[in-house]
């Protein structure tokens, strides 16, 4: 009963997208804007209907209906609940069909909030996110159907890949992605809506879009953070990042959009780069299809990637007929695309989005080189090979180092005129505070030049970025008398987009530390203990107290705990595990974390004696990893006051504001 | 004119950038590219085989097992049924290590004839199957318990 519902919904949601993507066109090309209204009902109706095959597969994995084949994969009676519905994206099929939910909720709210603009942008707009949306439901009726019949019913399942049961950041970081990851498909559909309206010349499809597009960006952002988190809690090794392919997926998208939020701002100011944004959109949408392409057709076999099967023809299918359809696109609007200003002078803001989109294109291709060159190497050569860490590091640490050199550079550069006397004066705060970081760092013992470099820029950056809010808000102090908080958020609110971007800036400053520091100053003790011995690692102690073990309702659990010893006194406990899933041969590695300001402690059982008289216990001092999730936080809070609408602003207010340039 | 100019060195600008970047690219994959190999297939690299970074699989022959728990230090040959490697490695090994389970170490094959490992991972099918008599969870958690006294 469950399993019909939730199939028909997504057929007839078929059915209707299809419809609405050929009625879409008629209607404007017979210029009926009173026949629009079914477009949009369309695009409505497809979200009712996926939200109601959505939410019959929730309920069949929470009611145990091992007659549908989704359940009867993924679902187990023993599995906590909390599990159990994030089960919904731990296959394949599932999260195919919370890809097409996301999608049909981004459709409609966009298309609701824009359903009265004139012109053809927005229907154009509306047909490409159906014509997306088709495709996802031809998966989920075709090589992706969670919804086939099994019998004779199972009384039982095996339950979710342990790896994904075992954190509840399973819970948060794929939702996360996939709201990013579709939410770029809203300023995807509006570029090529604004080519075929015949807009591009204008930059409508770009204001429209705009808060789309940093809301996708933010989700994306704290997707790629949650999954560093996530690896570095549940997978044991005290890491978080291992240029997997996977994180690749997330991250190839991520440099695009990047760019494009930068790059954007050079076609509102001065009218330049139109065919470079189109391009960088098409191509940003190409690369999340291509990241679902990589992590879900199993065809590099990583962690996540856990099945087989022809669906990745389907999606090479679609990123080929994507590709050309824009090729045809831009070619029919070149015409339309001729820059408005020239670049006036070397030395201004620019030239520095211009730079940092030459870097943040180069590191795209990069990542994206090294993650698809394995395929390659097996398809033409036949050789199974992988590509090392050492060459994305090679490669991605001069990019990355002089990518926070520009972010602490761009904001002190004026538009358009070359810079003058005052960005002396906005460059030394940050100089000096890099410089400050700089010499700390080579005085705690990093000797890498790299090393050495980052923390000069995120220091350099930080000052320059932190100094623009002092220069704004004492301006405002001044003008106006306000008190210093006040005058900080009003700021702020009076131009919420470009103070967003400085809070972002400062996010990724603080995530460049935890990572500079800990890569550099990173100390690890692996040590065999009995009980009540202890071990040092970089100035703290660490004792062992016991081995445990555990019946928990899922899975079986063998623990230690861990004293943090300071001068005789307990001051912390630990308790790493392995957690045994009766699926698994594997014990699942459950490493244990304690924070502090300065870096956080890593613990991981690594083995045990049967008779509990001895464990092997690895401890990782790991210096200001904290500061990395802090980081992501702030990241999104930039995004969060980017997204908020724009504060009407009082006549008289504006004038006195410090840096005259919004 | 001048824009026509300006148009060309651009172009060549932009040429001279993509030749630059291809080769670094390039570069780098040829010395940081890891190959899977198995042991018959690294011996039969010859000299070209040493000090170049691989991931050896196989499984642990029988036997050949020597830890240290103290200096944690973990000597074993891995083997394909053809070729044999030693393996030489630093830390304790994943719990589920033992004789004939299979292996992936990542490391360099020395001129000395020994594979010195940075990182071991005991190969396992992510197809789910059920535990055999003897490694059931249980049983060790049910001997942890027992000897523990909890």
């Amino acid at each position: 009963m469950t399993r019909l519902l939730a199939f028909n919904a997504i057929v007839v949601a078929l059915a209707v997208s299809l419809l609405g993507a050929i009625f879409g066109p008629i209607a404007v090309r017979r210029g009926r804007r009173d026949w629009l209204m079914y477009l949009y009902a369309a695009v409505y109706t497809n979200f009712v209907l996926v939200t109601v095959s959505t939410l019959a597969l929730v309920y069949g994995l929470v009611s145990h209906d091992f007659s549908i084949s989704y359940v009867a994969q993924v679902g187990s009676r023993a599995t906590p609940t909390f599990y159990t519905i994030i089960s919904l994206w731990g296959a394949l099929e599932g999260s195919i069909v919370f890809w097409a939910w996301v999608l049909a909720m981004y459709a409609a709210a966009v298309v609701w909030f824009n359903r009265k603009r004139e012109g053809n942008l927005v229907p154009y707009a509306a047909t490409t996110l159906l014509v997306v949306a088709l495709f996802f439901h031809v998966l989920l009726v075709g090589p992706a159907n969670p919804f086939q019949p099994v019998f004779p019913v199972p009384f039982d399942g095996p339950g979710p890949n342990p790896l994904l049961q075992n954190h509840i950041l399973m819970g948060v970081h794929p939702p996360l992605l996939y709201l990013g990851y579709v939410g770029l498909t809203v300023p995807f559909a509006f570029a090529v809506g604004a080519m075929l309206a015949g807009e591009v010349a204008g930059d409508d499809w770009i204001r429209l879009t705009r808060r789309w597009t940093i809301t996708a960006w933010g989700f994306l952002t704290a997707a790629i953070i949650a999954g560093m988190w996530w690896s570095y809690e549940v997978l044991g090794w005290g890491g978080y990042w291992a240029w997997d392919p996977v994180e690749n997926a997330s991250f190839i998208p991520w440099l695009t959009v990047t760019a494009y939020l930068h790059s954007v701002m050079v076609q509102e100011r001065r009218g330049m780069l139109k065919l470079w944004n189109l391009n960088l959109m098409v191509g940003t949408f190409v690369l999340t299809i291509l990241g679902t392409f990589l992590t879900r057709s199993g065809i590099i076999s990583s962690v996540h990637a856990f099945t087989q099967g022809t669906i990745g023809y389907y999606f090479l299918g679609f990123i080929a007929l994507v590709l050309v359809a824009a090729l045809f696109l831009v070619a029919g609007n070149s015409d339309k695309l001729a820059s408005d200003g020239r670049l006036d002078a070397p030395l201004s803001r620019e030239t520095a989005f211009l730079l940092q989109n030459l870097l943040f294109t180069t590191f795209m291709f990069t990542v994206l080189i090294g993650t698809l060159f394995p395929l390659v190497a097996e398809a033409v050569r036949g050789v199974k090979v992988s590509v090392g860490t050492p060459f994305f590091n090679r490669m991605s640490l001069p990019l990355m180092v002089a990518l926070l050199f520009l972010m602490g550079v761009g904001p002190a550069l004026p538009w358009k005129k070359g810079a003058g006397a005052e960005l002396k004066g906005r460059l030394i705060p940050g100089a000096a505070l890099g410089a400050v970081l700089a010499i700390a760092a080579v005085v705690a013992g990093a000797r890498n030049a790299y090393s050495v470099l980052a923390f000069l820029f995120a220091g350099f950056a930080l000052g320059v970025n932190a100094g623009e809010f002092v220069r704004g808000a004492s301006a405002r102090v001044a003008a106006h008398g306000e008190a210093w908080l006040v005058a900080l958020a009003r700021l702020v609110g009076a131009n919420r987009r470009r103070y967003g971007g400085y809070i972002a800036h400062i996010g990724v400053v603080l995530v460049a530390l935890g990572v500079a520091a800990s890569s550099t100053f990173r100390t690890e003790q692996e040590a065999t203990l009995k009980p009540g011995e202890t071990v040092t690692v970089a100035g703290h102690t660490v004792r062992f107290k016991a081995a445990w073990g555990r019946q928990e309702p899922q899975r079986e659990v063998i623990g230690a705990t861990m004293e943090l010893v300071k001068g005789g006194q307990v001051v912390a406990t630990a308790e790493p595990r392995m957690n045994y899933y009766p699926t698994s041969q594997q014990p699942v590695p459950t490493p244990d974390v304690r924070s502090m300001l300065s870096g956080d402690l890593y613990f991981n059982l690594m083995a045990f004696k049967q008779d509990g008289s001895n464990v092997t216990i690895k401890v990782i001092w790991e210096p200001l990893v904290p500061w990395i999730w802090f980081g992501g936080f702030v990241l999104c809070f930039g995004a969060i006051v980017g997204v908020l609408p724009q504060r009407e602003r009082r006549a008289a207010a504006a004038p006195a504001l410090a840096g005259g340039e919004p | 004119m001048t824009t026509k100019r300006t148009k060309w060195g651009a172009l060549a600008a932009v040429g001279v950038l993509v030749i630059a970047f291809g080769w670094l690219i390039y570069g780098g994959l040829d010395s940081n590219v890891v190959y899977f190999l198995t042991p018959k297939e690294l011996l039969a690299k010859g000299a070209e085989g040493y000090d170049k970074p691989v991931r050896l699989g196989g499984q642990v022959k029988p036997g050949s097992v020597v830890w240290d728990e103290k200096a944690l230090d973990l000597r074993f040959a891995v083997t394909d049924g053809t070729g044999e490697i030693s393996v030489h490695s630093k830390g304790a090994p994943p719990q589920m290590f033992k004789d004939g389970q299979g292996v992936v170490v990542e490391g360099r094959y020395g001129r000395d004839g020994v594979f010195t490992s940075t990182s071991l991972m005991v190969k396992h099918s992510n197809e789910y199957k059920a535990p055999t008599k003897g490694e059931r969870p249980s049983e060790m958690y049910k001997s942890l318990m027992k000897s523990a006294g909890t």
